[in-house]
């Protein structure tokens, strides 16, 4: 029996190596088989406190193509919530009436505490700054689809370091696998020391650079992400530093072979649609694997798998 | 006898002496543990010298004795204090300030955005760096430190 089974998942920390490389698995029979019928007795409650595309209609695909079915909000109007109701109470409500929540809500810290207030299984689709546990998952899971492995890569992280809470799920999750951090950003948006420390205490190394060129020949993987304007105080200071974290299809003469880049989405300029075109992108395949990580969770979660 | 020896706060028969604390907080140490509804006598020394430190603060609470629990909570604004247990105007126990690995419900969230600034949902810390008081919250996972720690009311 899995040890997955009614467990939530919140924080990217919550699952150990073991059980990354199990939803993994799962996640690849489901790639080659994905419409199976095996929840067809459950109900998933996706409940998004704020607008999401790509996660909850992942999310909601991957129910659907198993069989199962969903009730829940893309928004809260027109629900209690916006009539004042507490999220306890909506949330001791709503595992009445489902086998497993999928919530999203701006508050950080909102889906610890549904799960601890729930009666059934609480998985995390991102709540607020603080996690977005299934986004890593993907991302674990489209390098391994794309590398053949995790462990001993080279991963490059490109841009708000400082605030992109992937990134930080990322390099967390990838100091279980050995992995040497290549981190290039505008000096105002470097990773966070806590999250360096997390490298440095799994005993791995990182190097920071200011120059995306610098990494494209050592990468196996190159992790972009965007850097917003309204992050610089200084207008000036953005207009500097924006195009060092801009990749192009000509940046990528040199990479290797097997390198690929991967973003969380959506993009914005960061990526130029030269790129798109080239062997090397992935970030459109790698949002579809959302789905397939979406039905292993959901399926070990249940405890059908 | 020599009058330079006299007491600044005067002794209790029995209760608690919180000594060692440090100036700028000993009033917080004070609100800390609920002393302003205290119903009995409760001495305040502050700018007092010390062989401990220059300066320092003490606190006598007439005939009250505290849980570890309460005790606790000091530990975190003043990790250096002793607490002295006295009975019969005897000292019967002596001991440091001494910070958990975990606290609950008497620390806010220095983050505006968690979710126990939003709704009433008791908060929770791991002690994370004792040395430079560094609390991380359960919930949302960010960092409260001695720069950004408030008390529940």
């Amino acid at each position: 029996m899995s040890t997955l089974k009614g467990r939530n998942l919140i924080s990217i920390t919550d699952f150990s190596k073991d059980e990354y490389i199990e939803v993994l698995d799962i996640a690849e029979e489901f790639e080659k088989n994905p419409k199976q019928k095996i929840l067809s007795d459950k109900v998933v409650a996706t409940l998004f406190f704020e607008p999401s595309t790509r996660t909850r209609l992942s999310f909601e695909s991957a129910a659907n193509q198993l069989g199962a079915r969903i009730i829940g909000f893309s928004d809260p109007g027109g629900t209690s919530v916006q009539k004042g109701e507490s999220l306890h109470d909506t949330i001791v409500m709503v595992s009445s009436y489902a086998d497993l929540i999928v919530m999203r809500n701006p508050k950080e810290g909102s889906s610890r505490y549904a799960s601890e207030v729930s009666t059934v299984p609480v998985i995390n689709a991102g709540d607020g700054a603080n996690q977005h546990p299934t986004q890593c998952m993907l991302d674990l899971y489209s390098i391994r689809k794309t590398q053949g492995r995790l462990d001993n890569l080279n991963i490059a992280c490109v841009g708000d370091l400082k605030y992109g809470r992937t990134v930080h799920s990322l390099v967390q999750a990838m100091c279980n696998f050995n992995a040497t951090f290549h981190l290039v950003s505008p000096e105002e948006l470097k990773l966070p020391s806590s999250v360096k420390m997390s490298v440095k205490n799994a005993g791995l190394k990182y190097y920071q650079y200011t120059d995306i060129k610098d990494v494209v020949p050592v990468a196996d993987i190159i992790y972009m992400t965007r850097v917003q304007r309204e992050r610089f105080p200084d207008p000036m200071e953005y207009e500097r530093v924006k195009d060092s974290c801009i990749l192009t299809a000509d940046m990528l003469k040199g990479c290797k072979d097997n390198m690929r880049v991967l973003h969380p989405l959506p993009r914005v300029n960061e990526i130029t649609v030269d790129v798109d075109k080239t062997p090397y992108a992935y970030y459109f395949r790698q949002a579809q694997n959302g789905v397939y990580v979406r039905q292993a969770l959901m399926a070990a979660i249940l405890g059908v798998r | 006898m020599d009058s330079k020896k006299e007491l600044v706060v005067p002794r209790i028969e029995n209760g608690t002496v919180i000594d060692h604390i440090p100036t700028t907080v000993v009033y917080q140490v004070a609100h800390i543990l609920g002393l302003e509804k205290y119903e009995d006598e409760v001495l305040i020394g502050n700018y007092l010298g010390s062989q401990k430190f220059i300066r320092k603060g003490i606190i006598k609470v007439k005939n009250k004795y505290f849980t570890r629990e309460e005790l606790s909570k000091i530990s975190l604004v003043a990790p250096m204090a002793t607490i002295i247990t006295i009975k019969n105007y005897e000292v019967v126990e002596k001991i440091e300030a001494e910070m958990p690995d975990h606290i609950e419900n008497f620390v806010r969230c220095a983050n505006p955005k968690c979710i126990t600034n939003a709704e009433v949902v008791p908060t929770k810390f791991d002690v994370v760096d004792k040395e430079n008081l560094k609390l991380k919250c359960h919930y949302c996972e960010k960092f409260t430190t001695k720069e950004t720690i408030r008390f529940c009311e």
